[in-house]
């Protein structure tokens, strides 16, 4: 871990490791949409709009994952003091925030023709919209002091607190009696979805998840040299 | 320890009641903020009587947003922040004794002015002990979840709209769970698993809240 926390290895490691990534987004978002749009049958009573899922669902498990990514980077950040992790988190904030909107957008126009609504106040949509406003809120925190440090550490701590959410979204299904319907696929006794779907499904989260990747690697990337041009530019000023 | 405690929530008091007027600029918010609604609505009683749980929880959180930025910020800017810090009182002490001094300046208020907005509004009279428990209950997390945004904002640019975007997600939760109860009440509901998940709510938040307010506080004197 100590290996990462050297800012000139990890723009290295960045850089190898971003093409591949790309590489891997591109095969396995052409194989997902192919499986998915395609050879994915209709479903016996939601037709083709069941095809939303296979975004809807990979987003909204990227919401999730993207926001403990970044609680984990931060308290790795304010534990050990490793300025990159709070870079690396700090680079993971708009993406999960990008995939949230992508879920409840898609949600959104799945609910219309199946629910009848565009929207329902029920628990598991407005905890997703709560996250959406806690990666709002780290953004604009990260953001909000003339000191870039003191932003990130303090948006590190705000990332750990709104961490609570996280489990309140998973097990929202559970708890509460909602209109969204419980896991199918991540769940005791097996997935209660059949594989011609279930297939598509996963692909289609292995390339969102390559994806992530590919655009935080690169985010990292340019934050770090960023910064290094700022200390640059300071230095010369300074004389 | 406790003795260095009270002496904080004291100071607190006499600043409260010195500054006078200014300490009860939260509560007029909050009675105004109610009044707003028959005009925005229109003085349909049923209406009314049906929306007043929500929107007397809804003020009270407004109201509590609004009285965050005395928290911190006016020792922040004259120095007194840090010299607390150096205390050997530990700052999450300080902290938890700041903030209970704030909750009973700004609930003390709220509790006595919101049975009068929901009569205003028509809530029905079974819901008033309801309304009180809940507000009494709920709003001691309002202070401490508030009190990590009010220190995290510390030094920042815009900070009162910035907290306002850091504190209302997180106060979703006690909202719900503030007005299910009431409106529990008003139907002839049990109110009890309502009242103990916010009891609940305000617990966890008064456990995990102190000491994330003073490692905020800490980086923001450094």
């Amino acid at each position: 871990m100590h290996a990462l926390a050297n800012p000139s290895r990890l723009v290295r490691l960045a850089g190898t490791y971003a093409p591949w990534c790309a590489v891997a987004t591109v095969v396995t978002l052409a194989a997902g949409l192919f499986l998915a749009l395609i050879a994915s049958p209709p479903d016996y009573q939601q037709g083709e709009s069941v095809r939303i899922m296979y975004v809807h669902v990979p987003a909204a498990w990227m919401a999730l994952f993207c926001y403990s990514c970044m609680a984990a980077a931060s308290a790795v950040a304010l534990i050990w003091r490793i300025p990159t992790a709070e870079l690396a988190a700090k680079a993971t904030a708009p993406i999960g925030a990008c995939f949230t909107f992508l879920a409840l957008v898609t949600g959104s126009l799945w609910g219309k023709p199946m629910w009848g609504t565009w929207w329902v106040w029920d628990a598991r949509l407005t905890s997703v919209l709560v996250l959406f406003f806690l990666y709002l809120g780290y953004i604009a925190l990260s953001t909000a002091f003339d000191d870039p440090a003191r932003g990130s550490r303090a948006a590190s701590i705000l990332a750990l607190v709104g961490f609570v959410n996280v489990p309140v979204i998973k097990f929202s299904v559970d708890w509460w009696n909602t209109l969204h319907q419980p896991a199918s696929v991540v769940r005791a006794g097996g997935p209660a979805i059949d594989a011609s779907m279930l297939a598509p499904l996963l692909v289609m989260a292995v390339a969102f998840t390559c994806y992530y990747l590919w655009v935080m690697l690169l985010r990292l990337k340019s934050e770090i040299l960023a910064g290094k041009i700022r200390a640059i530019q300071l230095r010369r000023m300074h004389g | 320890m406790l003795t260095a405690a009270l002496a904080i929530a004291g100071r607190e008091f006499r600043l409260a009641v010195r500054q006078g007027f200014d300490s009860l600029l939260a509560v007029v918010f909050f009675v105004l903020a109610c009044v707003l609604f028959p005009f925005g609505v229109g003085p349909e009683p049923a209406v009314l009587a049906r929306i007043a749980p929500g929107i007397v929880w809804v003020a009270a959180l407004l109201a509590t947003l609004l009285s965050l930025d005395r928290l911190f910020q006016t020792d922040y800017d004259d120095g007194t922040l840090e010299l607390l810090a150096l205390a050997p009182l530990p700052l999450t002490a300080v902290v938890a004794a700041k903030v209970a001094a704030h909750w009973m300046m700004t609930a003390g208020p709220l509790l006595i002015a919101a049975p009068l907005l929901a009569l205003l509004l028509g809530l029905a009279a079974d819901a008033f002990p309801a309304l009180l428990a809940t507000l009494a209950l709920g709003t001691p997390a309002l202070s401490v979840i508030g009190a990590i945004g009010a220190a995290l904002v510390l030094g920042a640019r815009r900070a009162g709209v910035l907290l306002a975007l850091l504190i209302l997600p997180l106060y979703i939760p006690v909202l719900i769970f503030g007005v299910a109860a009431v409106d529990a009440a008003a139907f002839g509901l049990t109110v009890r698993p309502h009242l103990m998940l916010l009891a609940g709510l305000s617990l966890a938040a008064a456990v995990i809240g102190p000491p994330t307010t003073a490692a905020a506080i800490r980086l923001a004197l450094r």
